[in-house]
């Protein structure tokens, strides 16, 4: 299991960072992700693991409105 | 065109200093009466501008009875002291102040075009309108030789697209000089309805043709059209880049460059502002739930790929055009569509520019009718500009009158005959033109939902509380287009506003719903005090929201509070100071703008409103009224039930299961309101207490007056 914006989420062996995005729908552009409060670079979203028990923070900043 | 000059006033034209002329204009049409005033220290340093000098002359123009149609209604029209700068995006912006026809209370609104800082360049910080004129009117402000006249002009249409392009011909001696022209217009639908808007043009040397950018909310055309007034026209021709003196214009120079190239090296990875403006939201609300579909009911819909931003950038807006609403803004979200063929109305078989369409319009028009047709779109983008009518409140307004219809509330023999299903795009755009004449069903559904409610309890027998809780008003003003179930914040986002549920003082969903930053209610108290009171100073300097977040540095994801753009805010506290030379920091900018924020919630309780029975919301914006929405979504609100209540949902109806989740939920809007009323310095009453004002330094003799009326 691991943590998404202070909710548990299933754990899965091979997730990704853009596979987790994906899998939660998150498809807007301003985001920033944090896994354990390390800052992930857009980049690196593909290649980017998460492991089992990890804390993921995809903070959407506000747009429009 | 024929004219006649009923009065002529000179002026000395005079100079800025600081982003202050010091003085504005007063037009009484009573009389005809034209004057100056003195912009004093108290009102820069109390009320800093725009809204804030709106707000304050409107405050010394009534009194508590006095109601919108009334000839002591005025209308204010001021940008603030950073507008007019051309260095910085987003620095031209308007800011209008009336009594509204919907809500009874002062509305402002928010809007780009060139005549707030043409308004500034030719003498005047703020104009002032007050009384009634008896025939129609013109009044033509000449900022290059210091002369206010009003005109009786004999203008084909009073209808936006055609009166704006007409005076701007008029008064512009060549091509060349139709840049240095503004027209605030409204149009029939602003005569004939209580939501009427007003258009604030610009013209576009590019395109030779004049566009309109809307002051949208509230009703102010409505009250343009009640003063009998057909246009304002303001004229300057030597606009530059330097005209506010400022204290330092390097530092807004330095400031502006930043930005700037921000936007050049971003804007494409990030919101395509100067490609698609604010429709990129469409499909980004779609996708998490939030695009109002068929009055709110729900937050997505299938045919919604019909209508994403995608589709209007590549069949409609024109692309590779600088689209600024005022100069130096790199940004250019204002998006428009050329040569569109109209195929309903008056102006049918045409081919006009239509300014848009911008989010809140798709969303309100479109997917909230259920109404995926791009073209529908367009064309009622553009009838409702011209027209006068705003574009939000007609959507949320046809929106209810659809779901009542759906529901046997209203019928055939009560529209008209016009079928107001969700979907029925030909009654929609037939509603709309009724509008404008003034007829038909149209003209009720004009009055607004507040005042529909009760037509429709008392002529058709209609379920009062079935009407409130699908109504999408609150203090009379339709709700704009986000969809708030599951935001508990943006709840009161739009409840706690001072003039009705516009998301232009909070959009907290992201924040709340998605991101849990602010999970207990003293942090959702919290950003519900900073971002109001942070995006009211936009509205006090003559500033567009919009350069704030919907572009960000590449760093500012490192930053402590990535969703406050600690840099862009730092840009605005050198900005004012740059332009005014008054240090301020960030917490001095708050206050600035929680000064007028608490005055002007003063002011709605000066006006009988603005307590906590003012801030309830209508139960659609909170949870699911009907077991059809409940169905829609059934697994989010099993699971709420079970995971946060603990209750058994085994063997319970979807009725049983509604009335906890209602029970509950509403239970959560009043705990919020207790901690954001005690956030805010209020009681639990909603009433700002003498000890916050004095804090603000806005115990003002006349604002203690009323406050201590209420505080017992």
């Amino acid at each position: 299991m691991i943590t998404v914006n202070g909710r548990e989420f299933p754990y899965e062996e091979g997730l990704t960072v853009a596979n987790l995005l994906q899998k939660k729908g998150y498809t807007f552009k301003m985001i920033t992700v944090k896994i354990n409060g390390n800052v992930i670079k857009k980049d690196e979203y593909e290649t980017t693991l998460i492991r089992d028990g990890d804390n993921v923070q995809v903070l959407h900043h506000v747009a429009g409105g | 065109m024929d004219f006649k000059v009923l009065k002529s006033f000179s002026y000395q034209l005079g100079k800025i200093i600081k982003g202050y002329n010091n003085r504005s204009l007063y037009i009484n049409l009573n009389d005809y009466s034209i004057g100056e005033k003195e912009v004093t220290e108290m009102m820069k340093d109390k009320f800093i501008g725009g809204k804030g000098f709106g707000l304050w002359y409107l405050w010394n123009a009534v009194t508590p009875e006095t109601k919108w149609n009334d000839p002591e209604n005025e209308i204010v029209i001021a940008t603030g002291p950073i507008g007019g700068i051309t260095q910085y995006p987003g620095s031209g912006k308007s800011l209008v102040v009336t009594i509204s026809p919907l809500t009874g209370i002062p509305i402002d609104s928010n809007v780009g075009g060139f005549f707030g800082p043409y308004l500034k360049f030719a003498g005047f910080d703020a104009l002032e309108i007050q009384g009634k004129s008896k025939e129609d009117i013109v009044i033509f402000i000449d900022g290059d030789n210091g002369k206010v006249e009003i005109m009786d002009i004999d203008t084909e249409s009073i209808d936006s697209h055609l009166i704006a392009h007409a005076l701007t011909d008029m008064f512009a001696k060549n091509e060349e000089d139709k840049k240095n022209i503004s027209v605030v217009s409204a149009g029939n639908g602003a005569e004939n309805t209580l939501f009427g808007l007003l258009n604030f043009s610009f013209y576009d040397m590019r395109r030779k043709t004049v566009r309109l950018k809307q002051a949208g909310r509230g009703g102010i055309g409505t009250v343009f059209r009640d003063k009998k007034i057909k246009a304002l026209v303001v004229k300057f021709s030597n606009t530059r880049g330097d005209l506010n003196c400022p204290h330092d214009i390097e530092l807004i120079k330095k400031t502006g460059i930043k930005l700037h190239k921000e936007i050049r090296d971003l804007d494409d990875k990030q919101n395509q502002m100067r490609k698609v403006g604010t429709a990129h939201l469409i499909e980004i609300m779609n996708e998490y739930d939030l695009l109002p579909v068929h009055n709110f009911k729900f937050g997505a819909h299938p045919d919604t790929k019909n209508i994403t931003s995608k589709v209007f950038k590549e069949r409609y807006f024109t692309q590779n055009m600088p689209d600024g609403c005022w100069y130096g803004c790199s940004m250019s979200c204002a998006k428009a569509v050329d040569g569109f063929e109209l195929k309903t109305g008056p102006y049918k078989g045409q081919r006009v520019t239509v300014d848009g369409p911008e989010y809140e319009t798709a969303a309100g028009v479109g997917a909230n009718l259920g109404i995926f047709n791009p073209d529908f779109i367009v064309e009622a983008n553009f009838y409702l500009d011209t027209y006068g009518i705003d574009s939000i409140s007609f959507g949320t307004a046809t929106a209810f009158v659809m779901e009542c219809y759906e529901n046997g509330i209203i019928n055939k023999d009560i529209t008209g005959g016009l079928e107001l299903n969700f979907g029925n795009e030909k009654a929609a755009m037939e509603l709309l033109h009724q509008m404008a004449r003034g007829e038909g069903f149209g003209k009720i559904v004009g009055l607004g939902i507040k005042r529909m409610k009760d037509i429709f309890v008392r002529e058709y027998g209609a379920d009062r509380e079935f009407l409130n809780d699908i109504g999408m008003e609150q203090k009379g003003l339709e709700y704009s287009e986000y969809v708030t179930k599951e935001s508990l914040a943006q709840q009161g986002g739009y409840g706690f506003t001072n003039k009705g549920p516009q998301h232009d003082e909070a959009w907290l969903i992201f924040m709340d719903m998605v991101n849990n930053q602010i999970p207990t209610f003293e942090d959702k108290a919290e950003a519900l005090h900073y971002y109001p009171m942070f995006r009211t100073w936009f509205g006090l300097n003559g500033l567009c929201k919009l350069p704030w977040n919907d572009i960000v540095p590449a760093d500012n994801d490192m930053t402590d509070n990535p969703a406050k753009v600690p840099e862009h805010v730092q840009n605005y506290v050198d900005l004012f100071y740059a332009v005014t030379g008054k240090k301020i920091d960030a917490e001095e900018l708050i206050r600035q703008s929680e000064r007028v924020y608490n005055f002007q919630r003063v002011f709605n309780i000066r006006m009988g409103h603005g307590k906590r029975e003012d801030d309830k919301v209508p139960y659609r914006s909170v949870g699911p009224v009907t077991e059809e929405e409940y169905l829609s979504r059934q697994e989010r609100y099993d699971n709420q039930l079970k995971e946060i209540l603990n209750y058994d949902i085994e063997g319970k109806s979807i009725a049983e299961r509604m009335k906890v989740l209602r029970e509950y939920r509403e239970s959560q809007y009043e705990k919020l309101t207790d901690a954001v009323y005690t956030r805010r310095g209020w009681t639990l009453d909603g009433i700002p207490t003498l000890k916050k004002l004095k804090e603000l330094g806005m115990d003002l003799p006349e604002v203690v007056e009323v406050v201590k009326k209420h505080l017992g």
